[in-house]
């Protein structure tokens, strides 16, 4: 029985691995006719309109925005590569205009430190997790007596010897 | 007349709402029970007094005074009598009065309740949200005030905004108004404002009794955790249906083809919500187990700070620019309130940070109790990112001087797979038992929903041949699913074998039984399903963009659009509209006409374009006019086929759904719920005061 279950659960991971292959290839297919709309989407969608704010520009619907599309697409005709319109893009309006924030300079702690926080925050979890289980291996301790004053103490004991 | 009796009554409200705090303190902390009373009947008072400043301007919003400079902002005699009344948050004036109008309600509501149990908090949980509620409608009094009049100085180019008559001053009264801005006549953006504040109104409610309960030293006990569950969960029900109605408002006016783009203004309300998820479930370890004290203390402070920060961002549009602070006084004041009730809630939790000690210990690292902690940081950790990438715009122009976009890419790989495990545990976790759970039951429990997973994800993957990422999204989505289903079908069984039960009323009685376990896993579904949504959006969306003349067609996937023609006519609310007559077919045959279309409405100069949208389970096919030639005989579009989208909306059902049965009260659930009492509970007295 455990052993066909094993079976079962190899070939399933098999062929889950297999479309994981064919999903590779299929998605580094190319396509017909330059520069379409939508490779001009495709570069817009990489960029932010440079005058609106938080508005990518392959769907901002200014005059400017236009214009800077129009821009994109006699670039690609002119067989600018998709990098080289988007460098372009940066060097003439500034990094605000990169949809996907740049992993050099200042602009690096954007990634670095979320990923420096959740490794922190890792460490947090396995520190409570330990700190809760090593409580459990010390016994309960036993609630502190109360406060007696020392000359309380000393006469109760010495009525207990009066007593012996 | 009118709008000087709302403008008094703010006024009131104003002294009320200091008065209340200031005396409720007072009295809480040199137990003055009298001074007590009546700081809880000020409260109360303020309710009333802010209902009649309200209703003045929805008065005037709806008659259309226009003397009164927001309600010739935001209202005008094209809007139907219902546009104007939603037009009370339509702007900033106005929504900062109705924020301050619900927290007061909300205030009231707590108050009207049997008052005894919680006696020795009720003091200091006044005097919390009646210092949040004063903040507000001091900001409303003397920052923002809807009740400015216009006026016009002779000479001046400009007419002049305010309350009193400046000399030499005409009172103005202009004609018409500028009106609702179009991108707000909608549905979603009508019930998401309302929503929403209700949302951050309402997690003021449990902080305020966290803030006492702190305080007063009673934050050991779990009292005020049962106190405001119903109100935590009916805050976090409104906050997550305002993002959802939020993200169908983008979908159907934004025109980008998507819901949710990581812009500042969405991250600021997803925030709250994280953290205030993260709080809704560390609650139930101090309820079942006295664990995670200090969680539920730092996850409800930063809810309350981060709802403020929400209202705050969207309010003074600090993230798009800098100089966006420095416009009004509102930045400021914000950035001080918000700094100082966050130093003095961590102040005052510092200060019992020791008493907050776990009643138990951990005993297995698989444990429910660990994937608690587990879940808490995830959700932290979510939040860092979304909160990171949001103000580092900010702290790049104010260190470098350089503005930067910190775009949607950022937020999907940084969150991307923080979001998976947090959804794999959400499937995970209910199956680990407290205190310990054994390795080999709990394979036993998962190897069944884990190969119908693997089978469903495969055969998905092979018909659709997509991205490997997304396979594995559908196959994270299945699993969670499959072991939601299983946690139900064990439970109908178990009734089916013991008393002979239907399936059916098996399945009703199980939740009937345990309202908040069941009801909890209908809105993991619901979250499941959006997560669904989320994965068709960011891997299976097709696009295309063309330009066609009369009688030709784009094609994109197996569907086909063909342009029929355009027409023009005058709409209603002041707007021209320019519509496509389209037909959409699949395969080949025809299967609806779709009218996409762009509004310009004419007193705002703004064209709105609004899509024309094939709807099904599976996918949206999704059609924006972008353009046409002068002469009407050629058009340009923009098509989406949005597979899965609509599970977002399914989904945000079933957690409505979810939440109202977990929020149902049963006269069982009232006894005590721990797993285990704690022996310390009652052997170990609270320090006291001093």
């Amino acid at each position: 029985m455990r052993n066909i279950k094993q079976k079962l659960l190899l070939v399933f991971l098999a062929i889950f691995a297999g479309f994981y292959a064919v999903g590779v290839v299929y998605a580094q297919e190319g396509q017909p006719g330059y520069p379409t709309d939508d490779d001009v989407n495709r570069v817009a969608k990489k960029l932010y309109c440079p005058v609106c704010p938080n508005t990518p520009l392959d769907v901002c619907e200014t005059k400017a925005c236009e214009d800077w599309r129009a821009q994109i697409r006699d670039q690609l005709s002119e067989g600018w590569t998709e990098q080289q319109v988007v460098d372009y893009f940066v060097a003439q309006y500034g990094e605000r205009v990169l949809a996907e924030p740049q992993r050099k300079g200042f602009t690096s702690l954007v990634w670095f430190l979320p990923l420096t926080a959740v490794l922190i925050g890792v460490g947090i979890v396995y520190e409570i997790l330990k700190n809760w289980r090593k409580q459990q291996t010390i016994p309960v301790a036993a609630p502190p007596l109360p406060e007696v004053p020392r000359e309380m103490l000393e006469k109760i004991e010495r009525e207990i010897r009066e007593l012996d | 007349m009118l709008t000087d009796i709302g403008l008094i009554t703010l006024v009131i409200a104003f002294l009320l709402t200091l008065y209340a705090t200031f005396a409720s303190a007072y009295g809480g902390w040199y137990k003055h029970q009298k001074l007590v009373e009546s700081a809880r009947n000020a409260s109360l008072l303020t309710f009333p007094f802010l209902t009649v400043a309200v209703l003045v301007i929805v008065y005037s919003l709806y008659t259309l005074d226009f003397s009164l400079a927001y309600v010739y902002d935001v209202s005008s005699q094209a809007m139907s009598p219902f546009l104007r009344i939603t037009a009370l948050w339509g702007g900033q004036e106005g929504s900062v009065l109705f924020w301050a109008w619900l927290m007061s309600g909300f205030v009231a509501a707590v108050l009207l309740r049997k008052w005894d149990r919680d006696r020795e908090l009720m003091p200091y949980f006044t005097a919390t949200a009646m210092l949040t509620t004063a903040f507000f409608v001091g900001v409303v009094l003397f920052i923002t005030n809807p009740f400015e009049r216009l006026w016009h100085v002779p000479g001046a180019s400009e007419l002049t905004q305010s309350l009193f008559q400046p000399a030499n001053a005409m009172p103005y009264y202009p004609e018409d108004g500028g009106g609702l801005n179009p991108l707000l006549r909608h549905f979603g953006m009508i019930g998401h404002p309302p929503t929403t504040y209700l949302g951050f109104t309402g997690f003021v409610i449990p902080f305020a009794f966290a803030i006492a309960a702190l305080i007063t030293g009673q934050s050991r006990g779990d009292e005020w955790i049962r106190t405001t569950r119903r109100w935590t969960l009916i805050a976090w029900i409104f906050l997550s249906i305002g993002l959802i109605l939020g993200g169908r408002w983008a979908y159907d006016v934004l025109g980008w083809g998507g819901f949710w783009g990581w812009d500042p203004v969405e991250n600021a309300m997803l925030m709250p919500w994280l953290t205030g998820t993260a709080f809704l479930h560390s609650v139930m370890m101090t309820e079942k187990r006295g664990m995670m004290k200090k969680w539920n203390m730092v996850l409800i402070i930063l809810t309350y700070s981060l709802s403020l920060f929400g209202t705050f961002i969207t309010r003074t549009g600090v993230i798009s620019s800098v100089h966006a602070f420095a416009k009004s006084a509102l930045g400021p004041a914000f950035f001080a309130f918000i700094g100082l009730t966050f130093l003095g809630s961590v102040s005052i939790l510092y200060k019992r940070w020791d008493t907050l000690e776990s009643d138990h210990s951990l005993e297995s690292f698989i444990s429910r109790e660990s994937a608690f902690v587990l879940q808490n940081m995830l959700f932290l950790a979510i939040t860092f990112v979304v909160f990171w990438g949001t103000i580092f715009p900010l702290i790049s122009e104010l260190v470098t001087g350089t503005k930067i976009t910190v775009g949607p890419p950022y937020f999907q790989k940084a969150s991307g797979p923080l979001f998976f495990v947090l959804v794999l545990l959400m499937g995970v976790a209910p199956l680990f038992a407290w205190r310990k759970q054994a390795a080999r039951t709990l394979g036993k429990a998962i190897w069944i929903p884990f190969l119908v997973s693997l089978g469903l994800a495969s055969i998905w993957g092979y018909a659709h041949r997509m991205h490997p990422a997304s396979i594995l999204g559908l196959w994270l989505v299945t699993l969670t699913l499959s072991l939601i289903f299983a946690e139900f079908w064990k439970g109908v069984q178990a009734r089916r074998s013991s008393r002979g039960e239907d399936p059916l009323i098996a399945l009703f009685h199980l939740i009937g039984r345990n309202h908040r376990r069941y009801g909890g896993y209908i809105i993991h579904i619901g979250v499941v399903l959006i997560a669904l949504g989320f994965i068709g959006d960011g891997n299976f969306k097709l696009e295309t963009q063309g330009t066609v003349s009369e009688g030709e067609s784009l094609m994109i996937g197996n569907y086909q659009l063909q342009f029929e023609g355009l027409r023009g006519y005058a709409g209603s609310d002041g707007r021209e509209v320019v519509e496509a007559v389209t037909t959409l077919s699949q395969n080949g045959e025809a299967i609806r006409t779709l009218n996409p279309r762009r509004d310009y409405f004419i007193v705002q100069q703004q064209p709105v374009t609004v899509p024309g949208v094939y709807s099904t389970s599976g996918k949206d096919v999704y059609v924006l006019l972008v353009g046409w030639d002068e002469s009407g005989q050629s058009a340009t579009f923009k098509i989406y086929v949005n597979s899965l989208i609509n599970w977002v909306w399914i989904g945000g059902l079933m957690m409505i759904v979810g939440t109202i049965i977990a929020a149902w009260s049963s006269p069982a659930q009232c006894e005590t719920t721990y797993v285990l009492k704690p022996a310390t509970l009652t052997s170990h007295p609270l320090p006291q005061e001093g």
